[in-house]
């Protein structure tokens, strides 16, 4: 196929599919008991210069909690996925955590503004960006979770975002159309918060996928956290709701309210008080210093973290209006 | 007629745009306000679309998120970011509403960064989906105030594409053909794009506006349409519903 343009952005995985096929085929698939301490499985499953990818949707069903504990343990030189990345980036850059970004959504808060403290960190020239789109990044993993080097799309083309990707462009050999070519994205490590999965990693998560079918497939190591854990018998009860099968997952940690202070679809709402704090006090560096070290250093675990934003009655307060309680009569 | 703001009055601009059985991909903000009140008022079987998947929902507020819970709150279905962005690739999507912080003539749009890319005086959040939804939509609608800092000669970047170079640029790229921008929708007026040059003109002008103040606060130079309309403002009945039903907490509207 002739190559006909290319990005000029770096490309920091490697899409041959043979390697990642030869990972896969030494993966365990034995049903084993996989739960432990969320401190553990980062421990085990993230290292040092490992390219990370994390499920949800910004501040959405995000695993917030293991993003804590990455940068808890100090991990560095990571690549990441900035991937409808929000309220993660900010704490992943925060930690400084990543030094390689493939940027599709990155910085922003959506409607609630943008991070200072993301900006400080990819305005510093300490990190190399590659440019993608949301959807971009969605099909490198959709090849990556196919086992093919990359799939084409139509989009990127005509402007600064192809010329920063590493993506390139070829004549379709059928139609002679032009085609954006995306290769593969497998990252080294994800993280995907569920509302249940079981103790062999068998999980289960409501309302919408965003990317995280293909996040799941896609990733070499996968770690879990549910909101609860569940029977195998639930799961063989009803094999249809299984979004992850246990083969993919390598570590299982139970963290209610893991996602919090996002939204978790049908259990609660994102605590936009508590996200405003964090994007009011990033931009006062000693500021956020010390609530770094209130809210992520100094707390063993999450809920540590959560008892220091209003414990369960906060809890409670944005289950209500998640449900949408208040509306009722 | 009641009294209005400018917010309100191009939230009810954009809703007349969205016919019934159409289907449009917003994000929040104002696009959510106009696809919300167009389904309230002219357009009550329209598709609303999020990128991170939720499909055909009935919102019962403002979301916060484009991936928060309302967005899929009683949809037709709670799906992914493929089956949005698929949809949009396969010609389904009607329109969908961008914005950005600078825009050309040619509707191109910049929302990565001031600046240098990696030495940038300010990093912005990128394409998201903006990108996708421009490529991939047959009609792409802004909604902006007019300001001379948006509307610039040349972007710093061009995250998003419009008309890419005017004329046949955009097709001639390898973007579906018959895309791209449509309308352009401020708090001074109205404009499209002229067929043949693919440059932005203005139709219509909104109440208390000449073409002489829109001009001055665009920093390329706008072709117009010899007499352009002016622009109708929103109805009681528009502004009731976006107050009572879109708004109440005036998360928008209050801007």
């Amino acid at each position: 196929m002739e190559i006909i343009d290319q990005g000029e952005g770096t490309l920091f995985t490697d899409p041959d599919p043979d390697k990642a096929r030869f990972f896969f085929r030494n993966k365990d698939r034995k049903m084993v008991n996989k739960v432990m301490e969320l401190k553990t499985a980062i421990a085990k499953f993230v290292h040092d210069g490992d390219y990370l990818g994390i499920g949800g949707f910004g501040a959405n069903r995000t695993p917030v909690a293991a993003c804590h504990e990455i940068v808890r343990q100090g991990r560095k030189n990571m690549g990441f996925a900035g991937h409808t990345s929000t309220h993660d980036m900010q704490i992943l850059s925060a930690g400084e955590v990543y030094d390689r970004l493939d940027a599709a959504y990155v910085v922003g808060l959506e409607a609630r503004g943008l991070s200072a403290c993301s900006r400080r960190y990819l305005e510093s020239g300490k990190v190399d960006i590659t440019e993608w789109t949301n959807y971009g990044l969605t099909v490198r993993m959709k090849a990556a979770a196919q086992g093919v080097p990359y799939l084409p799309a139509r989009n990127l083309m005509g402007t600064d975002t192809f010329r920063k990707s590493a993506a390139r462009m070829a004549k379709c050999p059928f139609t002679g159309k032009k085609l954006v070519l995306l290769p593969a994205l497998y990252p080294d490590v994800a993280v995907i918060h569920v509302h249940e999965a079981d103790v062999y990693g068998n999980s289960r998560f409501k309302g919408i996928a965003v990317s995280d079918l293909d996040l799941a497939s896609a990733s070499k190591r996968l770690i879990i956290t549910a909101e609860r854990l569940i029977s195998n018998e639930e799961i063989k009860r009803d094999p249809g709701s299984t979004d992850i099968p246990y083969y993919l997952v390598d570590a299982v940690c139970e963290v209610p309210y893991g996602a919090y202070p996002g939204t978790m679809p049908y259990e609660y709402f994102s605590d936009e008080d508590h996200l405003r704090e964090w994007l009011s006090v990033d931009k006062d560096l000693d500021k956020f210093k010390e609530f770094l070290q209130r809210n992520i250093f100094d707390c063993k675990d999450h809920e540590d973290y959560i008892g220091l934003n209003g414990g369960l009655r906060k809890m409670r307060e944005l289950r209500t209006k998640e449900l949408l309680l208040q509306k009722e009569d | 007629m009641a009294e209005y703001n400018e917010m309100e009055m191009m939230i009810a601009v954009a809703s007349r745009e969205l016919e019934n059985g159409a289907s449009v991909g917003v994000g929040t903000g104002a696009p959510c306000a106009a696809a919300m009140l167009a389904q309230k008022m002219n357009a009550p079987d329209l598709v609303i679309m999020f990128e991170a998947g939720g499909m055909s929902p009935h919102l019962p507020e403002m979301p916060i998120s484009v991936g928060d819970s309302r967005t899929f709150y009683k949809a037709a279905m709670a799906g992914s970011m493929g089956d949005t962005m698929e949809t949009c690739s396969r010609g389904f999507v009607d329109y969908t509403f961008l914005g950005g912080a600078q825009i050309d003539k040619y509707g191109n749009l910049n929302s990565t960064v001031i600046g240098d890319h990696l030495k940038p005086k300010v990093r912005l959040p990128g394409s998201g989906g903006a990108n996708d939804f421009a490529s991939f939509c047959w009609r792409m609608m802004v909604m902006t105030p007019q300001d001379k800092r948006r509307f610039v000669e040349k972007l710093d970047f061009l995250t998003t594409p419009g008309y890419l170079e005017g004329g046949d640029a955009r097709e001639k790229s390898g973007l579906p053909e018959g895309t791209g921008p449509y309308k352009i929708i401020t708090n001074m007026a109205v404009m499209d794009f002229e067929p043949e040059t693919k440059r932005m003109r203005v139709i219509s002008l909104n109440p208390g506006y000449s073409f002489q103040d829109v001009q001055d606060n665009c920093g390329f130079e706008l072709l117009r349409l010899e007499k352009p309309e002016e622009t109708r403002p929103p109805s009681d009945e528009e502004l009731r519903i976006l107050r009572e039903e879109v708004d109440p907490y005036k998360y928008v509207i209050g801007r």
